[in-house]
């Protein structure tokens, strides 16, 4: 207990020091302040005190000193504002070389899966100095990904992916917590993030037992549940789909990421492609998270070279009659 | 001046606690100030138990495996989120102080509908025992802010019972607010403009305002929770292509004006008491009552922070964020103008004086801690962390508990014309005061260390800081119950305190103490502003 | 002036905590329409989440509105909207001091909303019969189930609240018109047959939003 106590985290990703700064910068500012209202009203009760009976003047009022001490406060949250507003939105914008890992959460543990194949239970090996995205979803209730020596935290949510990025910057094992209350073993649900040279994590990850890769499982899955039947002919191609913009019937564009992946095999109808009918299944309840990952690691995967030609919106010159596939 | 159609014929002691001593008489009674007494006698109750749940769970704490199964806990925090915030502060100040004295600071006979005053005596507490039913059924774990799919899926406990007792009790709320806009708009002495009103009204019709608002959409959120418990399926469902966040946003959005009903009270308390202990008009009164109604209003646009990690976008974060610091001015606002009042004052510190300044330095801190989630930077760490924690204590239990103390102290002598010991008094508000620091602050640190909250287990490296924390609860514990005590006390063996004790302003101290059912012999009217101190008689030291 | 705030005192009609029947009446419709404030937020949660989930679920709500009963739906919107013209007729006869007028009016416009509940409880009871209550049995033979449930789920949840709300009313109605009949109205004081007749018309002006919002969708029978 003694030997680990700590008044400050450990400082471990690249965003954390940022996250520093700006506490110091707040615990000064509002330190001041504290300090200040602290000083003046103890200072004020003594100097102030009842010596003996007699009238106060009354109290004039001053526009100017409550513009001031309005203004002031104003200008000075808006620094706060701003700053934090930056670091925000740095800590939810991943960088375009971020390797991917995902991860499930569920009562009560959390559930990695490196798209190399890799699995892990309750720990997260990363190598120093990568970029990570995060892509989690959550198997039951509201969980959150929390790792305090890197300052990062997103609920994991049933339903949806949430994404999360950091990059490593020590070498280490971290302290994990689920932070959003999942019920009986919430704190019991923790982990490890354990930051290896990227070396060893290489050769981590080739492990003594390869795991089948989750995208050939996910070409097993898009054979076996009949989306290649329609995919590449009447449906839209999918090759090269992952990460470009995407024209929807109603005319406006949007990103293939792994939300609109996900959100057109559970509910194939929200978004429409442009010059196609909405007829595709919905396979809500189907898919576990785990097939559901696999499947769109498949489509990742999808390259140009010897598919069909890059993806564009097929024009139908006839309409096609609409059909449920079983 | 209108004189009154009914003229009370005043016995020399006749007062509206020896009117009559029937239970049918306090259980069927109109009068508002019995009415504040049946609240008073309750809530302290709820507070008993909240604050034992509490104990509870700081004793689990002194050790990093915990004491208790973890399902136990996870009951007993929820109990204590639930109790503490419904059944306590939300009522807290608003249906004792308030309910006494509104009528009389405004020279009023009653609040605008006093049957419906008694009716939501009856429902609050109609309400507190379906909770309580679920609490000796076996209670319920989905913490106070029962998150879907959690609360309407999977938690194995008493979650239909639990939002039923909240929802009837918010009828309570929504009730007395409505009371008390009416009264305040309508029932005014003549003479009595809306710029001579003391700042505690003009607290509380802040306050009414978002009872009135917020509590109906919180009201019709449990519904749909309790209709998802009862036939299984629900709008939060993921399975349906429901969104369990779209829970959190109609939740918070009550939620978090609800805390703006936890602490606008405590302010127009601190207004009134610092006023009286300094014989000094409110600095900036007008700033002040207008900064009441700022909170209100911004209160209701800041929603979001809660959920800048859970979900919502980047674009709603950026608002959400910017908003919290526009709703944090105001508040700042009027701690300048207290500190203020006191300058060229004439200062005594008597037991709701202490309590006061209490309130002003621990609000001052909580609300600077607000300054730090409002980051967005910043609260990806320590959200649902101890920082978090700390944060709302700060202000619900530092702030706005001792607002709370303050009011009962202040206005005791009116409601009982006694006097409690006054050294007693200020010793508790010292303890209190000690006792706080000493739980709280360590929370700070273990926040940002990256303890997350609702945990019956903890890694062992935030073990020292949890033992302090458990340490000052102790010391606060006692601190709650000395007051308790000697108020009691006071009731019997207090001194008479006569119908000004404090040589303050305000039309309560105009009647005797305790004051006549009716209030006032006649209906007074009223020729100054509020804290027109200069022009009183000079108080001896 | 005392002798008659005595006497509407001792009639029980001004209460004793206000001065005049004046301060009264003004306590009261501000109470009312403080109230129906109330009542419009406890009915804006579930429109919020309504028209959340119209939004992302366009499709599924379209085709689910189509198993509405439009024809019923419609009767009804016109039987409501004639009971709020009844009470609207039967305010005018108060302010006038017709007492009798008053009290037909409002039970006429009592009637209107248990033809009303009638056939609002008939659509129930023949979607009960389709399998299009979310949790009884639901089946739904359309390319978007788990949409439709959703859907179904506001609908019996919205126009069920709304029904509370409409069983309240006609309470209120009926309790108003046998006052009326026994003369305790006159063209001085009347203030509660208009904040009934407030109530009466929000819970209509509820209704004017709901209609649009489920049967409006995809009309057709």
């Amino acid at each position: 207990m003694i030997a680990e106590f700590r008044l400050f985290p450990e400082s471990a990703s690249s965003i954390s020091s940022q996250v520093d700064h700006l506490f110091f910068y707040l615990v000064a500012v509002t330190g001041f302040f504290v300090l200040l209202i602290f000083v003046l009203i103890l200072y004020f009760a003594i100097r102030y005190r009842r010596t003996r009976a007699g009238t106060c003047p009354p109290v004039a009022s001053s526009n100017r000193l409550e513009l001031t001490w309005t203004v002031i406060p104003l200008m000075l949250a808006l620094t706060m504002f701003f700053w934090g507003a930056r670091l925000y939105v740095r800590m939810f914008d991943p960088p375009a070389d971020a390797m991917d890992v995902y991860v499930i959460g569920r009562q009560w543990m959390w559930k990695i899966q490196h798209p190399e194949g890799r699995r892990e239970i309750n720990e997260l090996h990363v190598p120093l100095g990568r970029p990570v995205k995060l892509i989690m979803s959550s198997q039951d209730v509201i969980h959150s990904f929390y790792v305090p020596a890197f300052r990062i935290k997103h609920d994991v949510i049933p339903g949806r992916y949430s994404v999360l990025w950091f990059e490593a910057t020590k070498l280490g094992t971290f302290d994990l917590f689920c932070a959003e209350y999942c019920g009986t073993n919430h704190s019991r649900m923790t982990g490890k993030v354990v930051v290896m040279p990227p070396a060893d994590y290489e050769a981590w990850l080739a492990g003594t037992v390869p795991d089948e890769s989750p995208a050939r499982a996910g070409a097993e899955l898009f054979r076996s549940l009949g989306c290649a039947t329609c995919h590449g002919q009447q449906a839209p191609t999918l090759a090269g789909l992952y990460n470009r913009q995407v024209q929807l019937a109603d005319g406006s564009t949007v990103l293939a990421d792994t939300n609109y992946l996900r959100e057109s095999i559970m509910d194939s109808t929200a978004k429409i492609v442009a010059g196609f009918a909405p007829v595709m299944p919905s396979y809500r309840g189907q898919l576990s998270e785990e097939q559901l990952i696999q499947l769109i690691e498949y489509i990742k995967s999808l390259q140009d070279a010897e598919q069909a030609p890059v993806h564009r919106p097929a024009i139908q010159t006839e309409p096609r009659p609409s059909r449920r596939l079983p | 001046m209108s004189v009154m159609p009914y003229t009370a014929e005043l016995h020399s002691h006749e007062t509206y606690l020896n009117r009559s001593y029937t239970l049918r008489s306090w259980l069927l009674t109109k009068d508002h100030k019995r009415i504040a007494i049946l609240y008073m006698g309750s809530i302290t109750l709820f507070f008993v138990l909240g604050g034992f749940a509490a104990l509870l769970m700081r004793i689990n704490l002194l050790v990093p495996a915990g004491f208790m199964a973890p399902d136990l806990y996870n009951k007993l925090f929820t109990m204590h989120g639930v109790i503490m915030v419904f059944f306590f502060l939300v009522p807290s100040v608003p249906v004792t102080a308030g309910n006494f004295v509104i009528p009389l600071m405004i020279g009023a006979r009653d609040l605008a509908f006093p049957r419906l005053n008694l009716a939501s005596w009856y429902i609050f507490v109609a309400g507190f025992l379906v909770t309580a039913c679920a609490l000796v059924a076996g209670g319920v774990d989905t913490g106070w802010t029962f998150y879907a799919p959690f609360s309407t899926g999977y938690s194995n406990t008493f979650v239909f019972l639990t939002v039923l007792g909240i929802f009837i009790s918010g009828f309570s709320s929504i009730l007395t607010g409505l009371n008390f806009i009416v009264t305040v708009h309508t029932m005014r002495a003549p003479g009595l403009t809306w710029f001579r009103l003391p700042l505690f009204i003009w607290s509380l019709y802040a306050t009414s305002i978002i009872l009135v608002l917020a509590t109906p959409v919180l009201a019709i959120t449990l519904v749909m929770v309790a209709f998802e418990r009862v036939t299984g399926v629900g709008i939060f469902n993921p399975a349906l292509g429901g969104d369990p966040v779209l829970f959190q946003h109609l939740f918070w959005f009550y939620s978090h004006p609800a805390v703006y009903i936890m602490i606008l009270p405590g302010m127009g308390v601190v207004s009134e008491i610092v006023a009286c202990f300094s014989r000094h008009c409110v600095f900036g009164y007008k700033f002040v009552a207008f900064a009441s109604l700022a909170i209100a209003l911004l209160g209701f646009l800041v929603w979001g922070h809660h959920m800048f990690v859970a979900g919502e976008s980047i674009y709603a974060a950026l608002v959400f964020s910017f908003l919290s610091y526009l709703v944090a001015i105001p508040s700042a606002i009027k701690v300048f103008n207290w500190t203020a009042t006191l300058y060229q004052g004439s200062i005594r510190l008597d037991t709701p004086m202490l309590y006061a300044l209490g309130f002003i330095g621990l609000f001052t801190m909580g609300g600077v801690t607000g300054l730090f989630v409002a980051a967005l930077g910043v609260d990806v760490h320590v959200h649902d962390t101890y920082f978090i924690v700390a944060h709302f204590h700060y202000i619900m239990v530092g702030s706005m508990v001792m607002g709370y103390l303050g009011a009962i102290h202040y206005w005791w002598p009116k409601m009982t014309g006694k006097m409690y010991p006054e050294w007693w008094g200020r010793f508790s508000a010292f303890t209190i005061f000690m006792g706080f620091h000493l739980t709280f602050f360590p929370q700070f640190v273990l926040g940002y260390l990256g303890m997350p909250r609702r945990y019956a287990t903890y890694d062992p490296q935030f073990q020292i800081l949890n033992v302090l924390s458990t340490a000052g609860a102790s010391i606060l514990g006692v601190g709650y119950v000395l007051p308790l005590c000697y108020l009691l006390w006071s009731f019997k063996y207090g001194s008479d305190a006569g119908p000004n004790p404090w040589g303050a302003t305000g039309l309560e101290w105009q009647t005797p103490s305790p004051p006549p059912t009716h209030n006032f012999e006649r209906t007074p009217v009223v020729t100054q502003g509020a804290y027109a101190y200069h022009e009183m008689e000079p108080a001896g030291a | 002036m005392p002798d008659e705030d005595t006497i509407l005192t001792r009639e029980g009609i001004l209460a004793e905590q206000f001065d005049d029947l004046a301060q009264q009446t003004e306590a009261g419709t501000l109470g009312m329409w403080i109230f129906l404030a109330t009542e419009l937020l406890l009915f804006g949660g579930l429109f919020t989440g309504y028209i959340s989930y119209r939004l992302a679920y366009f499709q599924g709500f379209h085709e689910a509105s189509g198993h509405l009963y439009f024809t019923l739906g419609s009767i009804n919107t016109a039987v409501l909207l004639t009971s709020s013209y009844f009470v609207a007729l039967a305010v005018h006869a108060a302010r006038q001091g017709r007492s009798r007028a008053v009290s037909g009016w409002l039970l006429g416009a009592a009637g209107l909303g248990a033809v009303f509940l009638a056939i609002k409880a008939t659509e129930y009871y023949l979607e009960y019969r389709e399998h299009l209550v979310p949790w009884m049995d639901f089946q739904f033979e359309g390319a978007y189930p788990a949409h439709a449930q959703l859907f179904f789920i506001f609908y019996f949840l919205m126009t069920g609240l709304h029904a509370v709300h409409m069983l309240v009313g006609m309470a209120l109605l009926l309790i108003m018109a046998l006052l009326a009949r026994l003369g305790r109205f006159s063209a001085e004081y009347h203030n509660p047959v208009e904040l009934t007749g407030l109530y009466w018309h929000f819970v209509d002006i509820v209704w004017v939003f709901l209609y649009p919002a489920f049967y409006l969708l995809n009309p057709h029978s």
